[in-house]
């Protein structure tokens, strides 16, 4: 079983590190940057289930975290729901909402589905934004009684730091386990020519809707974790288009199809976006250096970093995958 | 409502472009936005400079789009055409986001205006604006222009050809590369004339682009692929509905509702509306 | 011998093109059935009816007793039908193996990725790809894509095999090959049928011929009555003594 794969432990390797790190100093600085790095990974790792192993891009993957968000925050504030529940149900109606949009849109093909899924983004932000049991333009509040459960504010930032970590963790294992089984095999045929998948007998429609539901899931769990810590939502944070888009350039960074190449980019484009952000002469200049390294990695190496170390060390293909 | 034909028939230049380059090379052009909102600002740049006439400076900077479609051509497009659709898609997104970035900049995100206004004409109770008249003028013109160009004259049969069958093409001696090299910069022209056309219309930002690539998304697919003057029917069509519905719509559901109709009218007409059916 | 797929009637229409027009033939258990024409005949439209990719106008397919028509293509696995296509379609990225194991999981048995992965493995030694079996799929050669493709639709453990043009672009050693290898395909029981230009390997092959033209049926019966058929020779064969000179050799 996954076990025995080197990238099981790997994958432990890392959420160990995330654990030990901010905790030898009880370091709260660190554990914020960290955790931005964590979401990344989680948002990037469900991202490559559609786009590395399926074959379509979606351009709208943003979606599911914001939408989760929302209603982990609905269900906490409104409806008084522990948190751990309210990011599990957060999970399952978002992964509902996928399977719907998926009904409507996973028929499309190639580029015309990654158009439909900015349309999907475009949609849920106008409907909530004009949504009045969630705040409408303004979103929703966390007051500090919300923390209470979680033994205050100061303790449930560490409590959230560390269910991401485990969010991030189960990420990993889902796309390795996925990697491995007769389901991803499926996957890899429609991504390599859907037609011959449905005559070699793999139920296409079938297999991409599980897909799309199942690559919204964990984002949504997240984000709805995310939001909590945050103590807020609105339209304009939990859509923001250009996170999507990021999404796309940290995995095609990393290398698409690939469980560490997700967790790779992401990390890497998460530290160098941060520098940027606040560097006072390179801010202006974050959209020109994601765009200049999207474009570099599509021209010349579209396997991304681990694609290159695939390359240069063959005998890697058995351990990092 | 006659006001929303006049603009629609500019949303047909604009999205003659994107229709042009997808039909020919299968490229869908995401830079598309960039650079009807480089048009805006070259148009603006052009008439603080030199004070004349916008509608004359439409040729140089058309001619400017041109250039810079050839450029685009070969930095982000020449190397991805024959690979997978999403490679072109993910690789004009790319130049997207840096032509953005750099606009960005540059312009910051305050709105930008060109104050130049010609005459307009009244028929009764409705004032047509002179500079819409102008550019819905301009815009036919263009077409007309195109459609001439594509089906008259040998550079753009040599286009056709290549859409058709680059194969064939080359076997016959057309250089493919060239073709496409120049397809892309009259795609990127259009756009940018588009957008300079705009420029006198309404205030704009870097980021006023996006919308009217939306709104070219949704013609083209009604349209089908590289047919011009189906185009400007179906910008056309679309100034109408949007003149029709925004009175009783609030504005911020107008790009859903374009993006539905994109959506529904790529699931029910895979080759557009106006495509004839063949096996 | 009971016939396996019963083709009635069928029809099919693209915009104002007869792709094929009232159709009606048999298969029976365990033969191998030709099927050609010109170019444009209605050959690969045929397949695609009876595989499911299409649905007919008019008309019924009937496989194995239970009606198919307009049954999808993965369902249509399922039920023991598989094809390989004109144009070869690997999965590129994937080993030859992971290709074979693709056809093994999801055909007629749904085996698990273990079980599909060694009958991919014996399925790769039949053909004969049995070293290539790390390779990735895209840095064969064109013979050794063809016999991929014909793999991976014997992993489905078929009861029927419709092979479209399998032999186009091989060279003559290549071909020679093939023809052992679709003959040791029916010995194994599966019947066969098969789309090609190849005249001297039809002849060879088949059982019995069907001759499409123009979307119509034209003739139905031995290699021998069918390239005897005076509307055959006129429509595709050009030569009346073609029959003879083919078999002729050897």
């Amino acid at each position: 079983m996954i076990f025995r794969r080197p990238m099981f432990w790997i994958t432990l390797l890392l959420a160990a590190f995330f654990i030990y790190l901010p905790l030898r100093n009880n370091d709260a600085a660190m554990r914020e940057d960290l955790i931005l790095v964590a979401v990344a990974i989680i948002l990037v790792s469900n991202l490559n289930l559609m786009i590395g192993y399926t074959g379509y891009v979606n351009f709208g993957h943003i979606v599911f975290y914001g939408l989760g968000g929302y209603v982990g925050l609905y269900l906490i504030t409104g409806r008084g729901w522990h948190l751990l529940s309210a990011a599990l149900a957060a999970g399952v109606v978002v992964s509902l909402c996928a399977l719907l949009f998926g009904l409507g849109i996973l028929r499309l093909r190639g580029a015309y589905f990654a158009l439909a899924t900015v349309g999907i983004l475009v949609a849920v932000d106008a409907f909530v934004s004009n949504f009045d049991l969630w705040g409408r333009s303004t979103g929703m509040y966390l007051s500090f009684e919300s923390y209470e459960p979680l033994g205050g504010a100061m303790h449930a930032l560490w409590v959230t730091y560390y269910l991401i970590i485990g969010v991030m963790v189960l990420s990993m294992l889902l796309s390795l386990a996925i990697k491995r089984s007769k389901f991803g095999l499926g996957l890899f045929a429609i991504r390599e020519d859907e037609d011959a998948a449905v005559v070699l007998g793999i139920n296409t429609t079938v297999y991409k809707a599980i897909i799309y539901s199942l690559s919204a899931f964990l984002p949504a769990v997240a984000g709805a974790l995310m939001f909590f810590k945050n103590g807020m939502i609105d339209p304009e944070i939990a859509f923001e288009y250009m996170l999507s888009i990021e999404g796309i350039v940290m995995l095609m960074l990393g290398g698409q199809g690939t469980v560490l190449g997700a967790a790779l980019g992401a990390g890497l484009y998460e530290r160098l976006r941060s520098y940027l952000l606040t560097s006072p002469k390179l801010s202006n200049f974050h959209l020109v250096i994601a765009g200049g390294l999207l474009l570099i990695v599509v021209l010349f190496a579209s396997g991304g970093l681990i694609g290159w170390l695939y390359k240069f060390v063959p005998r890697s293909h058995k351990v990092i995958e | 409502m006659i006001d929303g034909l006049l603009v629609g028939a500019v949303y047909g230049l604009a999205a003659m472009g994107l229709s042009l380059i997808w039909g020919v090379m299968d490229v869908i052009n995401l830079t598309h936005g960039a650079m009807i909102a480089l048009g805006m600002f070259g148009m603006y740049l052009l008439v603080s400079f030199t004070a004349l006439n916008p509608y004359l400076l439409l040729i140089p900077v058309i001619a400017i789009g041109l250039l810079l479609g050839i450029f685009v051509y070969w930095l982000a497009v020449h190397w991805v055409v024959g690979r997978a659709q999403l490679m072109s898609l993910l690789s004009t997104f790319a130049v997207n986001m840096m032509v953005i970035g750099i606009g960005t900049a540059i312009w910051s995100t305050s709105p930008y205006n060109i104050n130049f206004s010609l005459r307009g004409i009244t028929l009764g109770a409705y004032t047509f604006t002179g500079n819409h008249i102008a550019a819905a003028i301009s815009a036919v013109f263009i077409a007309l222009a195109l459609e001439l160009f594509l089906y008259r004259t040998q550079p753009g049969k040599a286009i056709r050809a290549v859409a058709d069958n680059r194969e064939a093409a080359e076997l016959m001696g057309i250089s493919s590369t060239a073709v496409l090299a120049i397809a892309f910069g009259i795609g990127i022209a259009l756009a940018v004339g588009s957008g300079a056309l705009v420029s006198t219309l309404f205030p704009f930002t870097i980021l006023s682009g996006a919308v009217y690539q939306l709104k070219s998304f949704v013609v083209t697919v009604l349209a089908g692929l590289g047919k011009p003057l189906g185009a400007l029917g179906a910008g056309v069509a679309l100034g109408l509905l949007e003149g029709a519905v925004t009175p009783f719509i609030a504005v911020s559901w107008i790009p859903l509702i374009e993006f539905g109709l994109f959506v529904v009218a790529l699931i029910l007409f895979p080759r557009g509306i106006f495509a004839r059916s063949t096996a | 011998m009971s016939d396996l797929l019963e083709v009635r009637g069928v029809s099919k229409r693209f915009g104002g093109l007869h792709a094929v027009s009232d159709v009606s033939f048999n298969l029976h258990e365990g033969e191998i059935l030709g099927l050609i024409g010109p170019n444009g005949a209605g050959k690969t439209t045929l397949f695609n009816i009876v595989n499911g990719v299409y649905k007919p106008d008019k008309g019924t397919i009937t496989f194995a007793g239970k009606d198919i028509t307009g049954l999808a293509p993965n369902e249509a696995v399922k039920m023991g039908l598989a094809r390989t296509h004109q144009i070869v379609k690997p999965l590129n990225s994937l080993s030859v193996l992971d290709n074979v194991t693709v056809g093994a999981c999801f055909g007629r048995e749904s085996l698990g990725l273990h079980a599909a992965r060694n009958t991919a493995r014996q399925v790769l030694d039949r053909v004969g790809l049995g070293g290539r079996a790390d390779s990735s799929a895209r840095n064969l050669t064109l013979a050794g894509k063809k016999r991929l493709e014909v793999a991976r639709a014997l992993a489905a453990k078929p009861t029927l095999l419709l092979l479209d043009e399998v032999l186009a672009g091989l060279n003559p050693t290549e071909i020679t090959q093939m023809i052992e290898l679709v003959r040791k395909i029916r010995d194994d029981g599966v019947a066969v049928f098969m789309i090609e230009h190849v005249m001297q390997a039809i002849m060879k092959l088949s059982d019995r011929i069907v001759v499409l033209n123009f979307g119509k049926k034209l003739a139905e019966g031995s290699p021998m009555e069918v390239a005897g058929d005076p509307q055959v020779i006129e429509a595709y064969l050009g030569d009346e003594n073609i029959a003879e000179k083919l078999m002729e050799k050897n």
